[in-house]
Formats: structure tokens, C-alpha cells, sequence
């Protein structure tokens, strides 16, 4: 009788939250034998998005990502989780896609094979030797997901599960527009009252009239909400979502925030300018915008040189709370790094430094999201004053960005933890 | 402004701001957990809570008492347990501690049968060591765990050819898959736990309902052993499974069937049985029936002890001399592995073992036997972490007889006993199932032409989360 026995492919956990680690595990293949292993998922916008590596099996036929070395593939050398943040688009794809998962309370379905021998296409057409599929979910059991419509707020809030209170977070995107919530419902499943905020419509920067009691109110929604602490909210931004943050901790007379994780932005919004709009920035774009070999946007420069006059930027000499910046240097979008450089100096001389702490990582593009997801170094784009389509460098390389990711996403929740939860001190008397 | 409904009770503010998070927050049912409290005052006495509503609404907890250390910190994995519901080190005390919480009906027994959706329990921490009126307060932080049959990608397929009661589980992947015939004891029914689990770990498993199926329902005919044979026919031809890799694992009433097929069937041939809590003593002849009819006329031998709980280990004893009466496993071909629990107050399974070791070393094949046998472990020796219950509520299938039947174990012994066992039984399975390539040179015997398959079949069929994988064999 012909052994027919097929290898056993294992990815434990089955089920884990999309920051969390796994461990694939390919046993009884015979030994020394050339293997693939596949991670393909279909995405919410109907893309395939795959990653792969090269191995060969020990003496005992076996295969482990988290121990053995790729040889080839999207991704070499020892990678536990590069079968997820290497992904890409299938050869074949349309160009500039970014995966972002936009309803949170399914999670994503990654399909890991292992195919014989070491090949690098066709992974479709052919019949694996072994497939696991393995859900990577953005929430815990138990969070709650709260649409907020109200006061003129819209958003999405995320509470932990449990009777609270719980810390907030009020969370906020970047200039591309629209809600995402992904990070907000991440956030609530570690245990933080979290608000993914909208502030514009995809498209619509110039035309909504955004203003600093926007934010405020948002706020206090949090703050109002009886599962919070109304003494431990923190803001989170991204992007254009750092820009806010910084200018409600310097300027807003009415809300304090605990602290502030600014991820890729900067300082450089004058006050009295509308957020969304400003003609003398929209100028200096056309000049200084570029395009780099491939066509893709590069927008860096246009807030460039950094201002000296105080009226171009936010007084961060006024900032009360702590505040974590988070940049890379290969930041294509905005200039982050020589803006913290500022920000820091700016503090400095405001006796407020201390209150300052930045991460800056080595060949790390704009785009720094919670660990394992893969990274873009350039993706479609709708430049919001213009509406025109165009190809927005990012920046970064896959392995330096992803290790920034997992980096500074276990240093964003242990500052988080530090400043929301451990800082409240406890009554003596229980 | 939305007021949480959870709590109809006065909302007690947080005093310090307690974390407690559970890692993995989904997990299958056989996997371990680590419950960490954090950003407790040094020293701060706590209590541990699980609570889980049953598929037939009964609740059921465990508590622990725990005192955190000079960082505010409890770490269930490591730290003892002061007392509760299991005392010491215990990783998945909060588990397999669950009792009925009071004021519910005795006797009771937590069995999941809907396999698809998973187990939710709530793990809490409250203030101080308590040890009742958990829910008249509120905790100070709670998180809702997962605990599921289903891995992701196991597909439940119900069978119903062939006059069959039965539900095939397949694991994830194109396959072909060794297979296994899950058969359970003398309450009945079609209980689809272990089979789910054992896909979720490779293994195509039919779990097969052999004295309530549709069929014995219908006619008041219990089935004959050609309903067994035609199980596993029915494996044996499925395009997903590999006909030569076979195996069957019964506990008590399945036990002793188990035994009769593995020696006697001219049809079914395993690779492996596995009998847990069984008995290999018997009419030889005949099928389920003859056995009941056997134990109904043993039933003088039934006990009845001073809390009216009902023995039947005597039903069974003394194990006979007569070969009729005992199947034959001195010319058993396959592996087989016992799993006996040595406080078994329902099957004597520890005399069947020594019964069946003496007839295996006489005969010469001992070799392929393997004997886990636990001390204080009761009858119902089950996949860990589910709760020990001493004694339950039981319908014989036969008798329609209500009595409290005293399985037996102690609470302890018995959970270390599901853990091990059941880690032992999935590496046996293994080795008898899936073998090893060591020997082979290359992987291209596995290359099998005309199974097609597509992970993303077009217009994907989500049921839940489960996407269904269509497989098609051209010809």
C-alpha cells in the first residue's frame, strides 16, 4: 500500500487579534525536502494579496517559520510573521492597492498552504499539500461597537468589555477622509474606550468647515461616557490626525488630554488657517510637489523648509500632557522627522521637553499601523483639494517598515498603559 | 448617550484602574489560556471568576483566590490559587472547576451540541476572596473568552446515506485525510464534540449516532452491525479521506462496540482503536442490542450507594472465562490504546484492562497495546479543560430509567487526567494515522492528479465565518 500520507500543516493560534503572533508548523514531510509556504487572503475590495517563502524540511521532515530560515520568497531569514506583513498584491493586480479592512466585526480569513517545492507563482492554479485558514480579528469578544451620531460628532466608538471604566482614546486618521475603524476596535480590545473620529468625507477636505469645537466635542463625548475615565483620555492620531492632536494639546482651552500618540505628521498648521484648506500651502504645493521614476507623488517638500516664524506653527511650548511622535525616516510624505527635530527644539527652549518622547525608525515610510499588516510603500490616492487620482509615495521598505510596526506598536501600548492606566493612582482605603 | 445594559446595578467605580486580559481571547477547546491581572495596589487580595450560560441555560462558575504581587500583577499560570473552586497552580482551574452555581438543579452535566457556535465564558476580577454573590456586584474588570470546537476551515457535513445518523467532519485543506469513527455511550444522541475537535487537529471524524439514530427512532429497531460497517464504507469512499487510514474511538457503550469491530469485522479494517472507560466483555455474537440484553439481564448487579447514586461498574463483573462472552483480542491486528480511569464507578474499566492484557500477552500481541490508566479519574474521561462531574442525571437508552449515575473521579485527578489523555491519545492517533515519510524520498506520489481545489470558489458561501470549500474530482 503507497504511503499517501499528506504533511500536517499547523498555525496555532487558529483564531488570534491581528497584533498578535503565530507559529506554523509543517510536519511528517520527508527530510530535506524543498516546501513553499503560502499566505493568500481575499480582500474586502475583492484583491488577492499573497506572500510566500521558500523552505526546506529537517531530518525530521519538519518545517517551522518561527525557527527556520526563508530561503526566497516575498520575504528571507527567519520570520515568524512574514507570511502577513510581506503580502502583496498577486502579480496581475491593479496597481496602488492598500488593504485596509473596513468592517471590523468579521474577521480576515488568511489561508496558509505549503506547496511542494520552492515555486513563486501559479499558487491558485495548483493544489497545495496542506491549507489551514486563520482569522485575524481586530476585535476581542465582548468589545462593544458604538456608530456616534450626535452633536454633530460622527464616529465610531469601541469599548472594552466589562464594566469599566476604562481609559479613552479619541483616534483620528489622516487626509485621506472617511472612517476607519480598525485601530479604534484594536485599541478597545487592549482595554481603552476607543473613538475612531470622522472629521471629513473622503474627498470633501475643502469643503467641510472643520473647527477646533469639533474636536472638543468629541471629546467630551468620551469623556461623558459613563464606562470612562473622564480623567484618562489620550489622543491618537496619524497624519493629519497628529496635526489635530498636536493643535488641540497646545491650543484647546476646554479639554485635557493625558497624553498623545502622534504617528507621521508634524507641527506645521497655523493657527487662525482652516484646517482643511490653506491657499498659500496649496500654492507652494504645485511648485514643490514631485514625481519620483515611477510617477508616484511625493509631497515632503511642500512644508518644507521647516518655518522659524512662530505664525506658521503650532506653540508646542504649550503643550501640558506627554506626547510620544512616532516617525520614520523615509517618511515620502510629510517631512516628520525634521518636524519632530522642530517640535523638540521648540520645547526645549519652552521648558517642556521633558514631557516629549520620539521614535524615529530607519528606512520607515509614513504609513506606521498596528504590527503584521503589510506595508505600501505607494498607493492610490485622491489629493482632496484637487479630487485628482494620483500615486502617493509613502515611503519605506517591507522588512525595516514592518519591524517599525511590531516596534513601535508594543512601545505605543505600553506608553498608553503607563500614562492611561498606571498613572491613576489608587485610593488607599479599597 | 448609551448607558450600558449589562449592569442594573449600581455602577461601582473602578477604584485602581484593574487590566485583565486572557490570552488567547479565542481559543479551540483543548488549548491553554493565561489570565493576567494587572495595576493592582502591591499585595491586593483578588478573586478570579468564570462564568459560563450553558446551551440548556443553566449557569455555571469557578472562582479562585489570588493575592497580587509587590507589582500589582496576577498571573493565573503561575501564581496559586489561596482557595476557591481549585487551590495551587493551576493554569485552567477556572475550567475545569465549573460547577453549577447554587440554587440550580443537581446532577447536572454541560455538554456542547451545537459544535458551530463556540463556548463563551466571562472571566472576571473582583475586590478581596469571595466566595458567593458574584453577581450582585459589579467586577472589577471582566473579558469575554472564546472557546471553540471548530478551527477555521472545518467543514460540518451531516450524513444521511445509507440509513446513517451521522456528521462528518473534515478538516481544512484539499486532503485526502486518515479518518476516524467517533462513537459515544449509552445516553445516545448524536454528540458531534470530540469529532469536531479531532478535525480541528487533521483527522476526518465521523461522529456516528448508533442508538437514537433516525432510523431506530422510526422502526423501535436498535441497528444491527451493518450500520457500523456502512459508516464506514461511507469514509472509506469519500474523496477526501484516506480509505487505508481508518480508525475508531469509543468511550463506554462505544468502547465496547470499538472492540467487537477491531477483531471481528470482516469489513471494517482500522489502523488504530482507541477504548476509553470500555470493556472489551460481551456477547460476541449480535450487535447493540444483544449487549444491552446482556447488561439488562446483569442489572441484579447494579448498586445503589447511601446518596442514591446508581453503580453499574458490577454489570460487566466478573469479567468471564466463557469466550463467548468476552471479545477475542488476542487477534487484534491494530494498535490499541485503553484509557481507563481507576475510580470508574460505571464500566469496570480497570478490570477489562488487566483482563485484556493477560489475553494480549498470552496471545503474543501485546505489543500493539497501550494501557493510560489514571488513579482517581472517574468514567467520563473527556477532551480537557471541561468541567469533572461526579455524578449527573441519566436516561439508559434502553430502560428509559431516570437515575443519578454515579460516574466517579475526583475533581483534581480527574481534570489532569482529560489533559493528559487526551494530549497521549492525539499523538497516538497520529503516529497510527499519519505514520511518518521518513522513508519516502520525494513528495511527488502527493501530487494527486483530478482533486481540484479552490480556497475562493467564486460567489464564496460564508456560513458564519466558515467559508465552504467546494472540492470536485475529474475524471
Amino acid at each position: 500500500m503507497s504511503q499517501t500520507i499528506s504533511p500536517v500543516l499547523s498555525v496555532v493560534p487558529t483564531r488570534a487579534l491581528v497584533d498578535e503572533t503565530f507559529k506554523v508548523v509543517v510536519e511528517n514531510l520527508p527530510p530535506a525536502s524543498p516546501v513553499t509556504l503560502h499566505a493568500l487572503l481575499y480582500s474586502e475590495d475583492k484583491d488577492y494579496w499573497e506572500a510566500y517563502g521558500h523552505y526546506v524540511s529537517d531530518h525530521r521532515g519538519t518545517v517551522s517559520v518561527a525557527e527556520d530560515m526563508s530561503l526566497g520568497g516575498t520575504y528571507t531569514g527567519k520570520e515568524a510573521m512574514g507570511l502577513l506583513w510581506s503580502m502583496r498584491p498577486e502579480p496581475g493586480s491593479r496597481t496602488g492597492l492598500r488593504l485596509r479592512k473596513r468592517e471590523v466585526t468579521s474577521p480576515m480569513l488568511v489561508h496558509i498552504s505549503v506547496y511542494s517545492g520552492h515555486i513563486s507563482e501559479g499558487f491558485r492554479k495548483q493544489s497545495p499539500l496542506a491549507s489551514v485558514p486563520t482569522e485575524r480579528w481586530y476585535m476581542a469578544p465582548g468589545v462593544q461597537r458604538i456608530e456616534i451620531k450626535e452633536k454633530g460628532v460622527r464616529g465610531t466608538f469601541f469599548i472594552p468589555p466589562g464594566p469599566g471604566p476604562f481609559p479613552g482614546l479619541l483616534d483620528m486618521w489622516g487626509g485621506g477622509g472617511g472612517l476607519l475603524e480598525y485601530r479604534s476596535a484594536l485599541l478597545a480590545s487592549h482595554g481603552y474606550a476607543s473613538l475612531a473620529l470622522q472629521y471629513f468625507s473622503p474627498g470633501e477636505l475643502q469643503s467641510s468647515d472643520l473647527k477646533i469645537q469639533y474636536f472638543e466635542t468629541a471629546f467630551n463625548i468620551i469623556k461623558d461616557h459613563p464606562q470612562v475615565i473622564p480623567d484618562s483620555i489620550g489622543i491618537f492620531g496619524l497624519s493629519l490626525g497628529t496635526v489635530v492632536a498636536i493643535y488641540l494639546a497646545a491650543v484647546s482651552t476646554k479639554i485635557t488630554p493625558r497624553c498623545c500618540v502622534c504617528i507621521s505628521g508634524h507641527h506645521l498648521y497655523p493657527l487662525g488657517t482652516a484646517l482643511n484648506f490653506n491657499p498659500k500651502l496649496e500654492k507652494k504645493r504645485l511648485v514643490t510637489e514631485r514625481y519620483d521614476e515611477n510617477n508616484y507623488q511625493i509631497l515632503r517638500d511642500v512644508r518644507l523648509p521647516i518655518p522659524t516664524d512662530l505664525s506658521e506653527k503650532v506653540d508646542v511650548r504649550k503643550i501640558k500632557c506627554h506626547m510620544l511622535l512616532v516617525n520614520g525616516d523615509d517618511d515620502q510624505n510629510v517631512p516628520a522627522v525634521e518636524a519632530a527635530e522642530d517640535i523638540a527644539q521648540m520645547m526645549r527652549s519652552g521648558g517642556n521637553l521633558h514631557l516629549l518622547t520620539t521614535l524615529t525608525y530607519p528606512n520607515t515610510g509614513h504609513l506606521i499601523e498596528p504590527p503584521y499588516s503589510p506595508h505600501f510603500r505607494a498607493t492610490n490616492f485622491i489629493v482632496p483639494t484637487t479630487k485628482e487620482k494620483v500615486i502617493s509615495l509613502w515611503g519605506g521598505q517591507p522588512k525595516p517598515h514592518s519591524d517599525a510596526q511590531e516596534d513601535s506598536w508594543r512601545k505605543i501600548l505600553a506608553y498608553l498603559h503607563h500614562h492611561l492606566y498606571s498613572s491613576t493612582t489608587p485610593k488607599a482605603k479599597m | 448617550m448609551i448607558i450600558s445594559g449589562v449592569h442594573s446595578i449600581r455602577m461601582q467605580k473602578n477604584p485602581c484602574c484593574v487590566k485583565l486580559s486572557v490570552q488567547p481571547s479565542r481559543g479551540l477547546v483543548d488549548e491553554k489560556f493565561s489570565i493576567l491581572v494587572q495595576n493592582t495596589p502591591p499585595g491586593f487580595q483578588v478573586t478570579v471568576h468564570a462564568l459560563h450560560h450553558s446551551e440548556d441555560g443553566h449557569d455555571w462558575e469557578a472562582f479562585a483566590h489570588y493575592t497580587a504581587n509587590n507589582t500589582g500583577t496576577v498571573n493565573v499560570s503561575e501564581d496559586p490559587s489561596l482557595g476557591g473552586t481549585y487551590s495551587g497552580v493551576e493554569q485552567m482551574g477556572l475550567l475545569w472547576s465549573l460547577r453549577p452555581v447554587p440554587g440550580n438543579k443537581p446532577w447536572l452535566r454541560m455538554r456542547k451540541m451545537n459544535v458551530q457556535t463556540p463556548m463563551e465564558v466571562t472571566i472576571s476580577v473582583y475586590q478581596g476572596h469571595q466566595t458567593e454573590g458574584f453577581t450582585d456586584q459589579a467586577p472589577l474588570a471582566g473579558v469575554v473568552v472564546e472557546r471553540w470546537y471548530m478551527a477555521p476551515g472545518v467543514r460540518r457535513v451531516p450524513i444521511t446515506e445509507e440509513g446513517l445518523t451521522a456528521t462528518l467532519f473534515l478538516p481544512s485543506g484539499p486532503g485526502p485525510f486518515p479518518a476516524l469513527i467517533d462513537l459515544w455511550g449509552g445516553g445516545g444522541q448524536l454528540v458531534e464534540s470530540r469529532a469536531s475537535l479531532l478535525a480541528s487537529h487533521g483527522i476526518a471524524a465521523l461522529a456516528l449516532d448508533y442508538l437514537t439514530p433516525k432510523i431506530t427512532v422510526e422502526t423501535g429497531k436498535m441497528v444491527e452491525n451493518e450500520y457500523f460497517e456502512k459508516a464506514y464504507k461511507v469514509l472509506e469512499q469519500h474523496p477526501q479521506v484516506l480509505g487505508s487510514r481508518i480508525a475508531m474511538l469509543g468511550i463506554s457503550f462505544g468502547a465496547v462496540m470499538t472492540f467487537k469491530f477491531a477483531v471481528y469485522s470482516e469489513v471494517i479494517k482500522l489502523s488504530c482503536a482507541v477504548s476509553v472507560s470500555g470493556s472489551h466483555v460481551q456477547p460476541i455474537d449480535g450487535s447493540v442490542k444483544q449487549i444491552f440484553d446482556y447488561l439488562i439481564k446483569n442489572a441484579g448487579n447494579t448498586r445503589i450507594n447511601e446518596e442514591n447514586q446508581t453503580i453499574w461498574r458490577d454489570l460487566l463483573l466478573p469479567i468471564p472465562t466463557d469466550p463467548a462472552f468476552k471479545v477475542d483480542v488476542g487477534r487484534l491486528k491494530c494498535p490499541l490504546m485503553l484509557v481507563v480511569g481507576e475510580d470508574d464507578q460505571n464500566f469496570p474499566a480497570p478490570e477489562s484492562a488487566k483482563d485484556i492484557k493477560e489475553m494480549m500477552e498470552r496471545a503474543g500481541n501485546s505489543h500493539l497495546l497501550t494501557v493510560l490508566s489514571y488513579p482517581n479519574a472517574g468514567h467520563l474521561i473527556e477532551p480537557p479543560y471541561t468541567p469533572h462531574v461526579r455524578a449527573t442525571n441519566f436516561v439508559t437508552v434502553g430502560s428509559r430509567q431516570k437515575v443519578v449515575a454515579l460516574w466517579g473521579g475526583e475533581m483534581v485527578a480527574h481534570s489532569r487526567a482529560q489533559e493528559d489523555a487526551w494530549r497521549k491519545l492525539l499523538v497516538f492517533l497520529r503516529e497510527n494515522l499519519y505514520g511518518t515519510n521518513l522513508g519516502a524520498t520525494s513528495l511527488s506520489h502527493l501530487q494527486r492528479k483530478g482533486i481540484s481545489w479552490d480556497p475562493m470558489p467564486n460567489g464564496l458561501v460564508r456560513d458564519g465565518l466558515h467559508l465552504f470549500y467546494r472540492t470536485e474530482v475529474n475524471s
